[in-house]
């Protein structure tokens, strides 16, 4: 396969034609912050923290669904996207009801991790407080709605690496909302495989294994890799 | 069809002509204030006077004047004689009085006023003449005569080259030059290809594209195979808004008899070339106006965005290469494959080309649709067309875009509308919406509506737009209930700038401009309504009272 | 308490700062001339509102100190309940679960009044730092008290801003 030479942040790399600017930055140990990006699922490239600024372009473009060329000089780290990150984060906090304290992912939670490497201390904006209740009907898995950032990471995991096709997204704007089925509660859904890889996926502490309590949420994304890497690569590896 | 039958079928459309035609509008808006009613008096009254051998009465499209519906036009060997405003079912009869020199009982206008004399007509040229239920009477206008030229004297690669030099840029509000989207789409290699016809109308007080399609659906229809034969596609859409139902029935209606007349199908006009068009209904939200989102509707799935590129030019509807355009776009189309690319860029200024309609509504004497070469002022419009503010009002500022649009403020009336002026004054042109406003208006109220409109349009994909929405509308909301201090302000500026630049798809990145273009020309009614903050306690957000609801 | 979790730190502390007012303090009035006031706790009530302002007005620095003042956290989970909620936290607090004579504080003066909605202290006014956690870890407290006592402006970073 042939390779691009591109730069980042002033560094000139080189990774594979087809890459995307998340993946070769990655590689090249640039970290980009993201939310929705998952590895083995394909991108949407809407939780816009990503977002680098590109030469050339006129508008900032998310990394993880923008494909390297030859020459591209990538900024990832810019004032403005540092500020634009860290309004994106508070808007998320103020979105939801998101209690670190009392979550069952404190500790382990990706939002909460951008949250302070990004140095967000305190959110300006209102929080909103809204009201969203809880699906513990399912036997293993409860879903918090409090703690859902929209993400879809459990819905792509569950249409693309799973196959089952029972997680979806209701309602737009801020009253989106992920259901299972057709908005039927989750223990009685007739697709779900309770293969729990919508689990493993979630960043936050919204789906979580019943009887977890606080900090006690913890991922683990080598089942998906294996998976992913099964299918594509043809390698039947388990890395624990 | 052959070209032979086309013309004898408009021949014979034209000969069946009585010397009287009453003109009775049949479009949604005089449908809403009983035309109906109307047309079928004014037919019974026809039958009754024994006239029916002179006077034909014919429902048609729009007519323009909408806030004087339902309108009635008398034309006597072809030619307009006068305009019945406000007909009643009880006082329609009298127009007939009228015609044999008696008194009609009905309210006329000048059909001279500078409201219809200052339009120019290319995509309306039908609109509120011919019938729109019927393919015959469009034929009789020259219909489908351009798609037998394109298919019979033009190459695809002719028809592209046409468009380009046209100047025709898209009427949906980017104005991305046409000709360059239709010669993308040609060239991308693809084992199928798509046409859709965007009919998502969706901007508060818009309803240009409504009109167009309730008035003369078979001109879009003329125009999607046209640009179907330029850019290779065999299967088209036309995606338009449940709430447009007569739009929907005369689509339907349309692509029906230009099946039975072969111009929809295979081997259309005798030539290699097949196109079929399908109607899909939006359910109502406003993003599927989007092109990826609307795309991704018409595949059946969730109306939500996607990151662009692919552009839909190289990867649209199932991947396949797709050409989108507008209602108006399409429209445009038939008249300059007839009357050629140099008579079409003759029109409007050196970079915006052609006519716009316009939706002129608001606190205006005229209101109702009209079509103007780009290039004319908003003072011709507002004052001169619309008639300045009604009684005891001052205009205050215009409003274009609906809510991706800015204010112009009355000092800019002498701007002319095209793209780059509109654009420069941090609006936009828009797909055509136009709202006035007077004296009584608030600002701050107009970006608070057009604020919550983003918010309840929101799909939710992208956080920006979704949760950035909601607390700028939250902002405009504390602001305009006097509870917000210099710093709230200087936070819903930050919370502006961040979503249009971090928003994926048009819909976030233009939300915050009715915001942003108030607070440019109206900063001081933003400022009127702040509260001073406590001494040495400027940077706090809840106000002096602590009171945040 | 996790203050107290600053152990032999609280020995350096003490001859460099005077402790002027505090929970553990009998100090009815807030002094004035304060440099610096860590603050406890989301805003609930009216006594509440009222004191922040006090705080501000004779402060030099006003710390938000720990998540409840920063968020609001666990104790703003009752603004899930919608505007108008005092009643029904009221109601549940003092009506519901109460073992003998269920009745609400009516008396003016003795319970002050709840307010709509909980807020986080930088609603109300200007807060110079934030310091999270809950509660904040001793090592928090003191790396931020250090730099403080060092004439910085205290930074916290990474780890140090961590919520919960």
């Amino acid at each position: 396969m042939a390779a691009k030479t591109l730069t980042i942040n002033g560094r000139q790399i080189s990774a594979a034609e087809g890459s995307t600017v998340l993946k070769a930055a990655e590689e090249a140990g640039v970290e980009i912050p993201s939310l929705c990006h998952l590895d083995g699922v394909y991108d949407v490239g809407a939780c816009r923290l990503c977002l680098v600024e590109v030469k050339g372009a006129s508008r900032l473009l998310p990394a993880c669904t923008t494909v390297i060329s030859e020459g591209m000089e990538v900024q990832t780290g810019t004032e403005r996207l540092i500020k634009y990150r860290r309004m994106t984060l508070e808007l998320l906090f103020a979105e939801r009801n998101h209690v670190c304290s009392v979550c069952v992912a404190d500790g382990h939670c990706e939002l909460q991790t951008l949250a302070y490497s990004l140095g967000m201390d305190h959110v300006r904006f209102d929080y909103l407080f809204p009201k969203w209740d809880v699906d513990n009907t399912h036997s293993l898995f409860g879903m918090d709605h409090n703690r859902c950032i929209l993400c879809t990471r459990c819905v792509r995991v569950c249409w693309h690496i799973e196959g089952a096709g029972t997680k979806n997204v209701s309602g737009r704007g801020g009253q989106s909302k992920i259901i299972t089925d057709l908005n039927a509660a989750w223990g009685k859904s007739d697709s779900c495989t309770s293969c729990g890889k919508c689990v493993q996926s979630c960043p936050t502490g919204a789906l979580f294994y019943k009887g977890s309590t606080v900090g006690e949420m913890v991922r683990d994304r080598s089942k998906l890799e294996f998976i992913v890497n099964a299918r594509e690569k043809k390698l039947w590896v388990y890395q624990d | 069809m052959i070209l032979g039958e086309l013309n004898q079928l408009r021949d014979r459309e034209i000969q069946s002509r009585k010397k009287i035609t009453l003109r009775c509008c049949m479009a949604a808006g005089c449908v809403s204030s009983n035309s109906k009613g109307v047309f079928e008096a004014l037919q019974k009254a026809v039958a009754e006077s024994g006239l029916g051998n002179e006077v034909e009465v014919r429902g048609v499209g729009c007519m323009r004047l909408c806030c004087e519906g339902p309108l009635v036009s008398v034309n006597q060997d072809g030619a307009e004689d006068s305009l019945h405003v406000r007909v009643t079912s009880e006082n329609a009869a009298s127009i007939l009085a009228y015609l044999k020199g008696g008194k009609a009982r009905t309210t006329r206008v000048d059909a001279g006023m500078p409201f219809f004399k200052k339009q120019m007509s290319i995509v309306l040229s039908n609109s509120g003449i011919i019938d729109p239920e019927r393919i015959e009477s469009y034929i009789a206008v020259g219909g489908y005569s351009a798609l037998h030229e394109a298919l019979h004297e033009m190459t695809p690669a002719e028809v592209v080259s046409m468009m380009v030099q046209s100047g025709l840029r898209g009427r949906g509000g980017a104005g991305f030059p046409t000709g360059l989207k239709w010669d993308t789409v040609a060239k991308s290699p693809g084992v199928a290809k798509y046409v859709i016809c965007n009919a998502d109308e969706g901007d508060p007080g818009a309803f240009m594209d409504r009109s167009v399609l309730e008035s003369d659906p078979h001109r879009v229809l003329e125009g999607m195979s046209i640009a179907a034969y330029a850019v290779g596609a065999s299967q088209g859409f036309i995606y338009v808004r449940a709430e447009y139902p007569l739009a929907i029935a005369r689509l339907q209606q349309a692509i029906k008899q230009s099946k039975q007349f072969g111009l929809l199908g295979a081997g259309i006009f005798d030539s290699q070339f097949c196109f079929n068009i399908d109607i899909r209904i939006g359910a109502g939200a406003f993003v599927c106006g989007e092109e990826t989102a609307l795309m991704a509707s018409v595949e059946g799935k969730r109306g939500t965005p996607r990151p662009r590129p692919p552009f839909p030019a190289e990867s649209g509807l199932w991947g396949y290469p797709t050409l989108i355009n507008n209602v108006e776009t399409f429209a445009n189309v038939a008249p300059i494959c007839r009357h050629g690319a140099a008579w079409f860029a003759s029109i409007g200024t050196a970079r915006s080309k052609g006519t716009k309609v316009f939706a002129l509504a608001g606190k205006i004497k005229n209101t109702g649709l009209i079509e103007v070469p780009m290039g004319t002022t908003l003072r011709t419009i507002v004052e001169d067309m619309g008639g300045g503010a009604p009684e005891g009002g001052r205009i205050k500022a215009v409003q274009t875009g609906g809510p991706s649009g800015g204010c112009i403020p009355v000092e800019h009336l002498d701007t002319p509308v095209d793209y780059d002026s509109l654009s420069q004054l941090g609006s936009i042109m828009g797909s055509g919406g136009m709202i006035v406003m007077d004296d009584g208006t608030s600002m701050v109220e107009i970006a608070r509506y057009f604020m919550e409109f983003c918010m309840d349009e929101s799909c939710g994909k992208c956080i920006p737009c979704r949760a950035g929405t909601v607390q700028m509308h939250r902002l405009l909301d504390r602001i305009a209930r006097g509870q917000a201090t210099a710093a709230h302000l200087a936070r819903l500026e930050e919370l502006c700038e961040m979503v249009k630049s971090t928003s994926l798809c048009g819909l976030g990145q233009t939300a915050p401009n009715p915001t942003l273009s108030t607070l440019r020309f109206f900063r001081g009614e933003y400022e009127a309504l702040l509260q001073p903050e406590m001494p040495g306690n400027e940077e706090c957000l809840a106000g002096v009272s602590g009171q945040v609801s | 308490m996790s203050f107290l979790d600053l152990d032999e730190f609280l020995l350096e502390l003490a001859p460099r700062v005077e402790l002027v007012f505090s929970p553990i303090m009998d100090v009815k009035e807030f002094p004035a001339d304060v440099d610096l006031c860590l603050v406890e706790g989301a805003l609930c009530n009216t006594d509440h509102i009222e004191m922040a302002h006090k705080i501000r007005r004779l402060t030099k620095a006003v710390v938000a100190f720990g998540d409840c003042a920063i968020t609001g956290n666990v104790s703003a989970i009752r603004n899930q309940l919608g505007l108008g909620n005092r009643e029904n936290v009221l109601q549940r607090a003092y009506m519901e679960s109460a073992q003998l004579n269920p009745c609400k504080p009516a008396l003016k003066g003795i319970v002050p009044p709840l307010i709509e909605r909980v807020m986080p202290l930088h609603e109300v006014i200007r807060v110079d730092y934030f310091l999270t956690g809950c509660p904040p870890h001793a090592e928090r407290i003191k790396s931020f008290l250090s730099q403080w006592l060092a004439g910085q402006k205290p930074r916290l970073q990474g780890l140090d801003l961590k919520f919960g």
